[in-house]
């Protein structure tokens, strides 16, 4: 494989990993924030329990979100040179306010909410993790400010042959950023939620402390529900937006190689040939893809090969049609997960809201096990999506993926890396997950037992005045 | 009047300054996790000592690579593209010693601990070693050509020069580190870190000639800047030995501000060295990445001096605030998070 192929593999491979932690994080400092508000206003221990026993899970959960995201930031140079080169004036800024802004905040307070317990105030200490929250969402909102801006680059005005940055608040103002921002915050929210509520019905399934996750899927099923409702709302809204940014990648997504006709007919189902350019066997919900497109049930979607005629005009010569399955499917999985976690929220909130969580519904537990990967599938492709059908741009319009690869690095090279990071990434994924499962095995009586231990500790009082 | 460019020269100056200085430390702590611990309970207070700060610390390179890549997207290209088997060496260790800090004291057995001690040590070892290989070879100058490409063998970025920097940088995060623990801990694994960051002095003290000298010898850094460059040699030389004086007098504090100027000057230095330069090209210098034709757009600029002015004060108070809360000694007879 060329450096290239072997550096998108990567680049795919790590970001997709990172991207599983990151909204888990983002949605539990949410969750636990909360947690730990009600323990305060309500003076409640169990509520603190809570917060205790979902920060383990927490804590491990962002390690490995801390460290997966190093790579992140490094690879662009490392991998992507030409990239770096060319748009660092305009992307590398909000990286580097996302580091100032983001990263400070919440590295801190995060070493001073799980060191802070006994050392600062009720107050100050839930502030602590109220900050960790806003700044795990500050960070998302810098770092899809920087992606915005490869899907539709504002702000800038290319100056030997490098794009220069002439208007901060564009930027940050992109359109597209308006519509990414919130669907993803909203989506990371919900799969922290899914988490717990599928644990929680995982334990209710065992009979193991029914209070306790009673209670905990109830706060995570309310955060499930009302996030899952409004990934769907701004997803509409970013479909809307697609059609006229880049409606190559909507054409892409609906395997529409032809004009759809009006009113769109929205595609379910279909088999898909690149190769001739066709699309057969397809199953199709009349007025639908004007609705997702326009919000109207009329309109006309311009299918891929106009598009491509259009694009050959405005770029010159090339493929402009990026890998039709790819983003045919993973849009399709996306939708379906997101429905389903919709439908899944609806109803466990109403069993939890009028106090029928019991034995009846085990098939339901079961079911909310299985929903914890949900939103996880559903944010994996939907950046899939998202990413392969930019292509073959990394910046829309500006800069193909082709060109943008580091020159003096050589495959062997990027092989090795690719080794390292799987490898490491693979060990990484076993560890969380034998950790993540003794520590709900251990349920949240060892939280418990773990603090009056120390109170009974005879050196304790001693050992904190030192 | 100066350039915005150069401002952000200072400004990645300071943000690598502040790495040093800070994560330096918890290197170092963790390397002694390995050198100094005798027991299992001194290994968790070590860790614990820098428990609440070295996910903070870790965000100064982060930050500093932010800021090359946003001020200098010329400088962070090359270096980091031409470092590349080095920086996946480095990744691969912080990702290891991150989550190793994390899942050690989240299992019983004695070969768990085990296995997570040996990424901690690797994890603290390698990165201040490889940093110390790089800078050296930013000194140094590199094979750059005209497209400002960096195209260097194993040979050209491994030499006594360049190794004997990572092994000064190294000796120097454990030195700091050592005072940091004797200003964390109590009773006689304090005396144990001062002892050995006394006994680590003399060595410390050999790396350092040896490296000026081949620096004066290899580099025409002294021809262009001896006088400031001179100046902070000397402040440096007065730093260590009063690092090595206050250790004798047990003044831990002191003695640890001492390492951590050692640690300032030595990196400051390099950015001075350098100045105008960020990457000098050994093809020819022409091809030299400098302040000037690396950085940014003045509007780019600009916009980034202001965000970095008005977010720095609150970054710092927050961060010396963290430190306040946590000014307590640890002891091995308390509770332990990790």
């Amino acid at each position: 494989m060329d450096t290239v192929m072997l550096s998108r593999l990567q680049f795919a491979s790590t970001t997709i990993f990172h991207f599983i932690f990151v909204p888990l994080s983002i949605g539990l400092a949410l969750i636990l924030a909360i947690m730990q508000t009600m323990y305060v206003v309500k003076g409640d221990e169990r509520y603190k329990t809570m917060t205790k026993f979902w920060g383990k899970l927490f804590l491990i959960n962002f390690a490995v979100g801390v460290v997966t995201g190093i790579i992140q930031e490094f690879q662009f140079g490392m991998n992507w040179s030409d990239y770096s080169r060319f748009v660092g004036d305009v992307f590398g800024a909000p990286l580097a306010i996302e580091a100032l802004a983001a990263f400070f905040l919440e590295s801190t307070f995060i070493g001073l909410w799980i060191f802070g317990w006994d050392r600062l105030s009720k107050k100050v200490h839930l502030a602590c993790i109220w900050l960790v929250a806003f700044g795990t969402t500050l960070s998302a909102f810098w770092i899809l400010a920087a992606n915005s801006f490869m899907q539709r680059p504002v702000g800038f005005e290319v100056v030997n042959g490098r794009a220069e940055m002439n208007d901060f608040f564009a930027l940050i103002t992109n359109g597209q950023l308006l519509v990414e921002f919130p669907h993803t915050i909203f989506s990371a929210f919900a799969t922290g939620a899914f988490l717990i509520a599928g644990i929680s019905a995982w334990k209710l399934l065992k009979k193991q402390d029914t209070d306790f996750f009673k209670k905990s899927f109830h706060v995570s099923i309310i955060v499930a529900l009302l996030s899952s409702v409004l990934v769907a709302l701004f997803g509409h809204q970013q479909a809307q937006y697609l059609v006229h940014t880049q409606p190559m990648k909507m054409a892409a997504a609906e395997g529409l190689w032809e004009n759809s006709g009006d009113p769109a007919a929205w595609t379910v189902w279909a088999a898909i040939d690149p190769e001739k350019q066709e699309s057969t066997k397809e199953f199709k919900i009349p007025y639908a893809l004007s609705f997702l497109s326009y919000s109207k049930f009329s309109g006309e979607v311009v299918g891929m090969k106009q598009l491509q005629s259009e694009y050959e005009a405005t770029y010159g010569e090339g493929n402009y049609i990026p890998p039709v399955r790819t983003t045919f499917w993973s849009f399709r999985i996306m939708v379906a997960c997101g429905t389903l976690m919709i439908v899944l929220a609806a109803y466990g909130w109403y069993l939890s809201a009028r106090k029928k969580l019991d034995q009846k519904h085990t098939w339901f537990y079961r079911l909310m096990v299985a929903a914890i990967f949900m939103p996880i599938v559903a944010n994996t492709a939907g950046w899939i999506m998202t990413e392969i059908g930019r292509q073959p741009w990394t910046v829309f319009g500006l800069l193909r993926t082709e060109d943008s690869v580091s020159p003096s690095v050589t495959s062997g090279e990027v092989l090795f890396s690719l080794i390292s990071f799987t490898t490491i990434y693979t060990i990484l994924a076993v560890v969380l997950v034998y950790l993540f499962l003794k520590v709900i095995k251990r349920g949240p009586n060892a939280v418990v037992e773990k603090t009056e231990k120390i109170t009974s500790d005879p050196f304790a009082k001693e050992g904190l005045h030192v | 009047m100066f350039e915005l460019s150069e401002l952000w020269f200072v400004l990645v100056g300071v943000l690598f300054v502040g790495f040093f200085f800070l994560e330096g430390f918890d290197f170092g702590v963790g390397m002694s996790t390995a050198f100094l611990a005798r027991s299992d309970g001194e290994r968790r207070v070590m860790i614990n000592s820098i428990g609440p700060f070295w996910d903070a610390n870790e965000v100064w390179l982060l930050t500093a690579g932010g800021a090359m890549f946003a001020a200098f997207p010329h400088w962070y290209a090359t270096m980091f593209s031409g470092f590349y088997v080095p920086l996946v060496v480095v990744l691969l260790a912080l990702i290891g010693r991150g989550v190793a800090f994390e899942f050690r004291g989240k299992g019983e057995t004695e070969a768990w601990k085990k296995t997570w001690d040996i990424v901690i040590l690797l994890g603290s070892l390698l990165p201040p070693f490889l940093f110390g290989v790089v800078f050296a070879n930013l000194m140094q100058g590199l094979p750059i050509d005209q497209q400002m490409e960096m195209h260097a063998g194993i040979f050209d970025v491994v030499n006594v020069y360049t190794v004997l920097g990572g092994v000064a940088v190294t000796v120097l995060c454990l030195v700091h580190g050592l005072m940091f623990l004797s200003l964390r801990t109590v009773g006689e694994l304090r005396e144990r870190a001062r002892a050995q960051a006394k006994m680590l002095l003399i060595p410390l003290a050999v790396l350092f000639v040896a490296f000026a000298a081949m620096t004066v010898w290899k580099t025409d850094m002294f021809e262009a800047r001896g006088v400031v460059l001179s100046i902070m040699g000397l402040l440096g030389v007065v730093a260590f030995v009063l690092a090595g004086y206050f250790m004798s007098k047990k003044k831990d504090g002191w003695a640890f501000g001492m390492t951590g100027t050692v640690i300032a000057l030595a990196i400051a230095g390099v950015f001075v060295g350098l100045f105008p330069n960020i990457m000098i090209s050994t093809i020819d210098q022409t091809f030299n990445l400098t302040v000037y034709n690396a950085a940014s757009g003045t509007y780019s600029l600009k916009v980034m001096t202001i965000v970095a002015l008005s977010l720095l004060p609150f970054v710092l108070a927050y961060q010396i605030w963290s430190y306040f809360v946590f000014h307590k000694r640890v002891h091995e007879k308390e509770h332990l998070e990790y």
